[in-house]
């Protein structure tokens, strides 16, 4: 067995038994309130960094029975430590890697102290896993940078504090480990922070707070040392590794005081009279009666309610996921985001971003990535890049491509305007990753640094889409054929043959008839007169929405009353409606009985039928009128095509 | 300003996630095992659409030899939440009389590994929500939120998307298709405070009681139903048990204890030593690598 008993306590940091036996309640109570610190251990095999999480893990209690029996049996197979309990082998998960004896993937670990949660993303050091680093660091709060006392500052310290910088990790500690094996040296100790504090002022680490630890022997580790008595204020932190860890400000409450920003990932729409916008709050808080403004529309409105399955809410802050409604029905989707009103965030489609290049297949500048940011999804092209950064010495060098674990800083361009933020003022709307439209994997991650048009920081104004604008896009006017006859009359036939004309001619158009209208949208009515109304009004409503998205719409119904005809008329704009009558003699008609449906309605097996027991009203003023007797169907679509267009 | 408690932060993490696959994915499903974990899936779910029911199927691929008192919340918990539940037995597993008295690690091959794969075969799922944790095992520890599956069904460790930020990438090959994992993050204590604060319903063989048990190769096993054989000598006794984790009654070892309300439960987790895994036979298959082989061939 190792020497796995902590040091001197003055209070005890982990979970207490003896609560948990006498009094449960109260255990659960504190435990519930606790808040949740994400961090990331950065360091190389031989930084000692599986020990020091195997030891967080071992102290909380967080090991069992079991697993430390499997840990002595696996510890004497192939462990490094000879007899004693090999720390690192409860963290190295994957077999290949327990083979190889490094760590290749990130690993997810948990543990509790009487204060806080922690989830632990443990990280591969060496050069060729930067991309699982900053893999494991996009996620975390604060970064544990592991030095090996006997080495000091080396290529990969100072390659793991960029990645973390790179990604805007604020809080970065510096555990100094294996000090028992340079005796606890204060002069050791003191040279390797002063050496990195140089290094880290010269890439922008403001700040960072130097430990002296041993993860093997426990020094510093939840207690204070009394191997190393000159550690303690005001010249060093002078506290143990997990105190800090317990108190240091977690990131979500940083984001809580920034503007609302709020991507909608799903819009909630259970039935007509409720309509919420789904999303996880990435910064700010949001209030019912809150002035809103919803990017990229600009289109502004108040915050009705905060809806959740618990109840609505007074305020929700950054890190909740909710359900917020609008006083107004305006244009918000998936990819929109909900901001404050007086204070939204910028749209582009040029920008200056950092990129991590996380694939084996290299970047091919200008080919088109799908890019994802929030809940946004575009296509976007990469410029060849500016410069790459040696990651061991943080000097650019020329590049024309990015390969696996290069970094770069490149411009991109995306297909459409989209929302965001430089990624130093928000990590949700301003980090991004590429997707391979092929492969789809994840070929990078990246990070927006600000937009390249000068136009950046005018606000778009909202625009109204309306009916001139839909058919202005397909550069056409707006109008519907209202063919109307007997049945067997040619209506259909006609309406097709002109629908393939319009098509050729790049026209965009919809043909509305029987088949495709009654098997659905009117699939409850019959033909009594009411219905054949009803049906007739039902159309009319249909192609009136198509027309005002900007559509050439052609409807082949025998609609026989002149008044609904009218009353379609009325909907649309005066000489947007043109009725066409295909007028074909009842006996030419009833003798073609393509359907052979007179027959039946001579029969009497079919009630109400136009013609024979129900009235057909010819048009009186029709803008066309296609005898049938005297034109072939192709002649017919020819005339119709030129009145058309003729008249647009 | 307010900082959010960790179940807080969880439960927001877990709605985001869910609610991306919906709207990422064709044709999502979740799959409900009726277990503590399932639970908290589901009903983080339902907090996730709210008002609206959650937008897919709940998808339990049975084997026929769970517990009875799973099947009777399963369907309870399926009306509840207002979601179409969709059972399937491998039809070649119901054929051939698959059982764990007599077929032992083949039980589980064919009833649950290719009972899965056919079922999401059958249906073309692209997506399918798996309440496991990364605390629960060392295999799972390295596996992403978002796990990408071969048209095949197989896991690839090493060849895993990068997973940034809360930026999930949802998209694939026709045939292709996700696990999803929204409790990744969980641990074992909160999901069980979470089940409490949250007052979820979970199978009552959680909770102790007199229960019929036989000893039988160093596991407690309970007498569900007349299908158990008894091997000679043996004879049901009632004892106090307990169940830390459910699956097919003949395989799961229950725990002799009083805990019989949650608290109690808690409690005797927390104090308890031994890991929540160790009543389940499967982990134990192939060495130390069990999980980690059987989830390359497709094991959830």
């Amino acid at each position: 067995m190792a020497d796995v008993t902590p040091t001197d306590r003055n209070e005890p940091v982990y979970v207490v038994d003896e609560l948990i036996a006498k009094d449960i309640d109260a255990y659960l109570e504190r435990h519930e309130y606790k808040t949740m610190l994400r961090f990331i251990t950065c360091g190389s095999v031989d930084d000692g960094k599986s020990t020091l999480i195997g030891r967080l893990l071992y102290d909380s209690k967080m090991i069992f029975e079991d697993q430390l029996d499997a840990l002595q049996a696996d510890s004497r197979k192939v462990g490094t430590q000879g007899q004693e309990i090999d720390f690192a082998l409860l963290v190295d998960g994957l077999a290949a890697e327990r083979e190889q004896g490094i760590t290749i993937d990130v690993a997810y670990r948990f543990f509790n102290t009487e204060k806080r949660k922690f989830i632990v993303a443990d990280c591969p050091g060496h050069e060729q896993y930067t991309r699982n680093m900053v893999t494991g660091a996009s996620t975390a709060d604060l970064a544990v940078i592991l030095i090996d006392a006997r080495k000091g500052v080396l290529v990969q310290t100072r390659r793991h504090s960029y990645l973390c910088h790179l990604i805007g990790i604020r809080n970065i500690v510096l555990a100094v480990n294996k000090m028992d094996l340079v005796d606890y040296s204060q002069e050791v100790f003191d040279k390797i922070v002063a050496d990195y504090t140089a290094f880290a002022s010269s890439i922008g680490i403001e700040s960072f707070t130097a430990m002296p630890i041993s993860g093997f022997k426990g020094d510093n580790i939840t207690t204070l040392s009394n191997n190393t008595p000159w550690y303690k204020g005001p010249r060093y932190a002078g506290i143990p590794l997990i105190e800090h860890l317990e108190t240091v400000e977690v990131l979500s409450s940083v984001d809580a005081d920034k503007p609302l920003r709020m991507p909608v990932q799903w819009v909630n729409r259970p039935n007509l009279d409720f309509r919420g916008f789904s999303g996880l709050i990435a910064t700010g808080s949001v209030k019912p009666g809150d002035k809103i403004r919803v990017l990229p529309s600009g289109k502004t409105s108040t915050v009705s309610r905060i809806v959740t399955f618990d109840g609505d809410l007074d305020e929700a802050v950054a890190g909740q996921s909710v359900t917020v409604c609008f006083e107004d029905e305006i244009d918000c989707s998936r990819g929109s985001v909900i901001s404050v009103a007086d204070n939204p965030p910028q749209t582009a489609d040029q920008f200056e971003s950092t990129i991590v290049w996380m694939a084996d297949e290299v970047l091919v500048p200008g080919r088109a990535y799908w890019l994802k940011l929030g809940t946004q999804m575009v296509s976007a092209t990469v410029h060849a890049p500016k410069y790459t950064v040696n990651v061991n010495t943080m000097e650019h060098m020329a590049a024309k491509t990015l390969d696996l674990n290069a970094i770069g800083v490149a411009e991109i361009a995306t297909d459409k305007q989209i929302v965001f933020e430089p990624y130093a003022d928000n990590r949700s709307l301003g980090g991004f990753i590429l997707i391979d439209k092929m492969t789809n994997a994840t070929v990078a991650a990246g990070m927006l640094h600000f937009s390249l048009r000068r136009s950046q920081n005018v606000h778009w104004q909202a625009l109204d889409i309306g009916r001139k604008q839909h058919a202005d896009l397909k550069n056409q006017k707006a109008a519907v054929l209202w063919f109307t006859g007997l049945s067997g009359s040619g209506k259909s036939t006609i309406a097709n043959l002109v629908e393939k004309k319009l098509y050729r001619m790049n026209r965009h158009t919809f043909l509305l008839d029987g088949d495709n209208v009654r098997h659905g949208l009117n699939k409850d009515l019959g033909f009594t007169e009411a219905d054949r109304i009803e049906n007739i009004r039902r159309v009319g409503e249909v192609s009136k929405l198509m027309a005002d998205a900007g559509l050439i719409v052609v409807t082949a119904f025998i609609s026989p009353f002149q008044a609904d005809r009218e009353m379609v008329r009325s909907m649309l704009p005066e000489g947007e409606f043109l009725e066409v009558f295909i007028d074909t003699p009842l006996k030419v008609a009833e003798a073609r009985d393509v359907k052979g449906l007179y027959k039946k309605a001579r029969a009497g097996e079919l009630k109400n039928f136009t013609g024979i027991d129900s009235p057909y009203e010819a048009p009186r003023n029709p803008e066309i009128r296609i005898d049938t007797t005297k034109l072939s169907p192709e002649e017919a679509a020819n005339l119709i095509v030129e009145t058309l267009l003729g008249d647009a | 300003m307010k900082t959010l408690t960790h179940l807080e932060r969880l439960e927001a993490e877990s709605i985001h996630i869910i609610r991306e696959v919906v709207a990422e994915a064709e044709r999502p499903v979740m799959l409900y095992s009726v277990g503590k974990d399932s639970a908290v899936m589901l009903h983080l779910a339902r907090k996730a659409f709210y008002p609206s029911p959650p937008p897919f199927p709940l998808l339990h691929v049975d084997t026929t030899w769970k517990f009875k008192a799973m099947y009777e919340l399963r369907n309870k918990m399926a009306e509840l939440s207002g979601m179409d539940l969709l059972v399937y037995h491998n039809p070649e597993a119901m054929a051939r009389g698959i059982n764990p008295f007599d077929h032992g690690a083949l039980h589980t091959d064919m009833w649950k590994t290719e009972g899965l794969k056919q079922a999401l075969d059958k249906y073309g799922f692209d997506a399918a929500f798996g309440g496991a944790r990364r605390d629960e095992e060392k295999s799972r520890a390295k596996e992403r939120i978002f796990s990408f599956r071969t048209s095949s069904h197989g896991w690839d460790p090493k060849n895993q998307r990068p997973e940034l930020w809360n930026i999930y990438n949802a998209r694939k090959a026709r045939g292709e298709s996700i696990r999803v994992f929204p409790i990744s993050n969980w641990t074992e204590l909160d999901v069980w405070q979470y089940i409490q604060l949250n007052d979820i319903p979970i199978v009552p063989l959680y909770f102790a009681e007199e229960r019929p048990t036989v000893e039988r190769d160093g596991m407690l096993l309970m007498v569900d139903d007349d299908r158990f054989p008894l091997r000679p000598g043996e004879e049901p006794v009632m004892r106090s048990i307990r169940f830390r984790t459910l699956g097919c009654y003949p395989l799961t070892g229950a725990v002799e204890s009083g805990a019989s309300t949650l608290s109690e439960v808690i409690q005797e987790t927390l104090l308890t030593t031994t890991s929540e895994r160790q009543g389940r036979a499967i982990d134990k298959d192939a060495g130390g690598a069990g999980m980690e082989v059987k989830k390359q061939q497709g094991y959830f």
